[in-house]
């Protein structure tokens, strides 16, 4: 028996019942080594062989810019709208007993099978100017299909289930008794979610949050259906690598990608601090 | 200072019956225990008391108010859980302080006074100097202190505590509960506990309400319900007893046969139950007016001895304590006669149940 020194910062490992420790960090590593990082790494590898100068200039012209601003811009928006809808329907889904709950609860997750050019297809069709939704909203001189707005649609689509699969669990969770001391303690229904319920769901929000908008600056099938695809308005970044990609311009290709691949770590990355930090604070995994 | 005024509350849960027609008065400034099995409708009535159900018929009334239609807000209780409920993203201070954060602009101290409160109120539950720490930071019996300090800091009319104690280990347990004894002298409210810890209840209790099947079975002191159980039911939920089939005849007692040498009144003629404590029993030399069994086991419990005695040939076992170095345990045939003891007609349990 050997008694760890005692050491400030963190360990490199700790003692666990369970053996294997070198075994599952070992696959771990070759796993993720062979799936993620070797492909990501072309990317980077390719798009290297413009030079930096080419790198540079392919990444800040104007319709790369657009297109990112378009990616990003949507999926951030659809994120965030999924977070609060997401939020209710995991709400309904968790506090209430009704005829059908079970049928909803499934229908959350279509929007992860569905493949999603059907999902941009139909999305187009309902929301066009013609369209069951498009025709409502026509007068109103709201256009959604073949637009900025349209895009968000499809992203709210497929980005629901994430936001709805994270947050559930946890508010699964959630002891009545907390909401019942609340409540003892003279806080009104308002006062109890906003400054009990939704602040214990923080992490839980942030995560669904995360996965929501890195699933949507990924997205390609529906988006393309439904966007109109107009260069500076709607043309959105992963189309324009497919674009560059047809013109055989592989490495331009590369480059969008390379950029695209590092503003996603980096919001990921951010975010990830957030709910570390986030997490220590609310008294999780203490 | 309240006094709580519950009045012929009936409560059902879709149609099942949880209370059936509990009366109680909680006097000013008392510390009641509210005694019983599981399902025996306990937490339900603290509940019913803080306003956290409603009364399908009948009226809890705060002093000379009717509380039952008032929600659990304006009831203004202190509620304490059995598995503390405290909001683990704050910290102990905005924990102790959320009552009085959440009250309207115009009735809320102001930030520092909030402040001083929950380090006041701290101090009180003995746990000075740990303010910001987050709930996770906390062990158990520290956490139960923590939601003792919120409640209170609401300046509660009545503080009730569902098994306060429950989730706790033996020894912090005892601990609490001279703790909890203590601020109840020292701050004077009006306190209802829920325990099915007999123990508990008895040590800390001004008066037990012992409670059965949605029922108030007997409401006394401690003193009151251990020695004068006035059901079956109270003498063998509370302490330790033993119950033998006897026929009363002529206002006397007979075993089978023979008399026991007990006499009764008020007690029908025929089948009755003769209930009677272990240790609350003489021991007969020969046997003229006694009851008498074979000795079927003998046990060391603590500083006594239990020894099991088979009454007649039909199987009735009953239990009796002798000292330990008392030559009768070492006989197989003992004689005794319960010193204090109390007969119940025949099915008074079981129409207890039916009615």
């Amino acid at each position: 028996m050997s008694i760890a020194p005692a050491s400030n910062g963190w360990h490199f490992r700790r003692p666990s019942v369970i053996p294997g420790f070198g075994l599952t960090l070992g696959f771990t590593i070759a796993y993720l080594t062979l799936i993620v990082l070797i492909p990501l790494s072309g990317v980077v590898w390719r798009s290297a062989e413009l030079g930096l100068a080419d790198f540079w200039a392919i990444a800040t012209e104007r319709r790369t810019l657009s297109a990112l601003k378009v990616s990003f811009g949507t999926a951030f928006l659809a994120a965030l709208v999924n977070v609060v809808f997401g939020t209710v329907v995991a709400w309904i889904l968790v506090r209430y007993r009704f005829p059908g709950r079970r049928i909803v609860d499934a229908v959350v997750d279509l929007p992860f099978a569905l493949p999603t050019a059907v999902a941009g297809i139909a999305l187009a069709a309902i929301y066009a100017p013609g369209g069951w939704v498009g025709q409502l909203l026509a007068p109103l001189g709201i256009k959604v299909a073949f637009t900025p707005l349209g895009i968000v649609v499809a992203l709210i689509f497929i980005g629901l289930p994430f936001v709805v699969r994270t947050v559930q669990p946890v508010m699964e969770e959630i002891d009545r008794e907390v909401e019942e001391a609340a409540a003892t303690l003279g806080a009104t229904r308002f006062q109890t979610v906003s400054r009990v319920l939704l602040p214990g769901l923080a992490p839980a929000l942030l995560t669904g949050f995360a996965l929501a908008f890195a699933r949507a600056v990924g997205e390609y099938g529906s988006v393309i259906f439904i966007a109109g695809n107009i260069p500076y308005v709607s043309e959105i970044a992963p189309l324009l690598i497919v674009i560059k990609l047809e013109e055989f311009n592989y490495a331009g290709a590369t480059a969008i990608a390379a950029v695209m691949l590092l503003l996603s770590f980096a919001m990921l990355f951010v975010i990830n601090l957030i709910q570390a930090w986030s997490r220590r604070r609310y008294g999780y995994g203490a | 200072m309240m006094e709580v005024s519950i009045r012929n509350v009936r409560k059902e849960f879709d149609r099942f019956p949880a209370l059936h027609d509990v009366s109680l008065d909680i006097r000013s400034g008392e510390l009641i225990a509210l005694l019983g099995p599981s399902g025996s409708g306990k937490t339900t009535l603290l509940r019913l008391i803080a306003g956290l159900e409603r009364p399908t018929a009948g009226s809890v009334f705060f002093g000379a108010e009717d509380a039952s239609q008032k929600s659990v807000q304006e009831r203004n209780v202190g509620f304490v859980f059995q598995h503390y409920a405290l909001f683990r993203h704050m910290t102990v201070a905005d924990n102790i302080g959320f009552g009085l954060k959440v009250r309207p602009a115009e009735s809320r101290p102001p930030k520092d006074v909030i402040r001083k409160r929950a380090s006041e109120l701290l101090d009180l539950v003995q746990l000075s100097g740990l303010e910001r720490r987050y709930p996770s930071q906390l062990s158990g019996g520290q956490r139960q202190r923590v939601a003792l300090a919120r409640a209170m800091a609401i300046e509660p009319k009545v503080l009730l505590l569902d098994e306060p104690f429950g989730a706790l280990d033996a020894q912090v347990r005892r601990e609490l509960r001279r703790w909890l004894r203590e601020i109840h002298e020292a701050t004077g409210h009006t306190t209802v506990f829920v325990t099915h810890d007999q123990e508990e209840a008895l040590e800390l209790a001004d008066r037990v309400v012992v409670m059965s099947q949605g029922r108030i079975e007997q409401v006394g002191t401690a003193d009151e319900v251990y020695d004068t159980p006035n059901s079956p039911f109270v003498y063998g939920f509370i302490g330790e007893s033993s119950a033998l089939p006897v026929r009363v005849e002529g206002g006397e007692l007979w075993l089978q046969d023979r008399s026991i040498g007990l006499s009764v009144r008020d007690v029908p003629e025929g089948e009755a139950s003769l209930y009677f404590r272990p240790h609350e029993i003489e021991l007969l030399e020969g046997c003229g007016g006694c009851i008498a069994g074979t000795v079927a086991a003998s046990r060391r419990v603590a500083g006594s001895r239990r020894v099991e005695l088979e009454i007649g040939g039909e199987n009735h076992k009953v239990e009796i304590e002798l000292p330990i170095e008392h030559p009768a345990a070492g006989k197989s045939r003992i004689a005794f006669r319960p010193r204090r003891w109390r007969v119940f007609p025949a099915g008074a349990e079981r129409r207890q149940r039916a009615a």
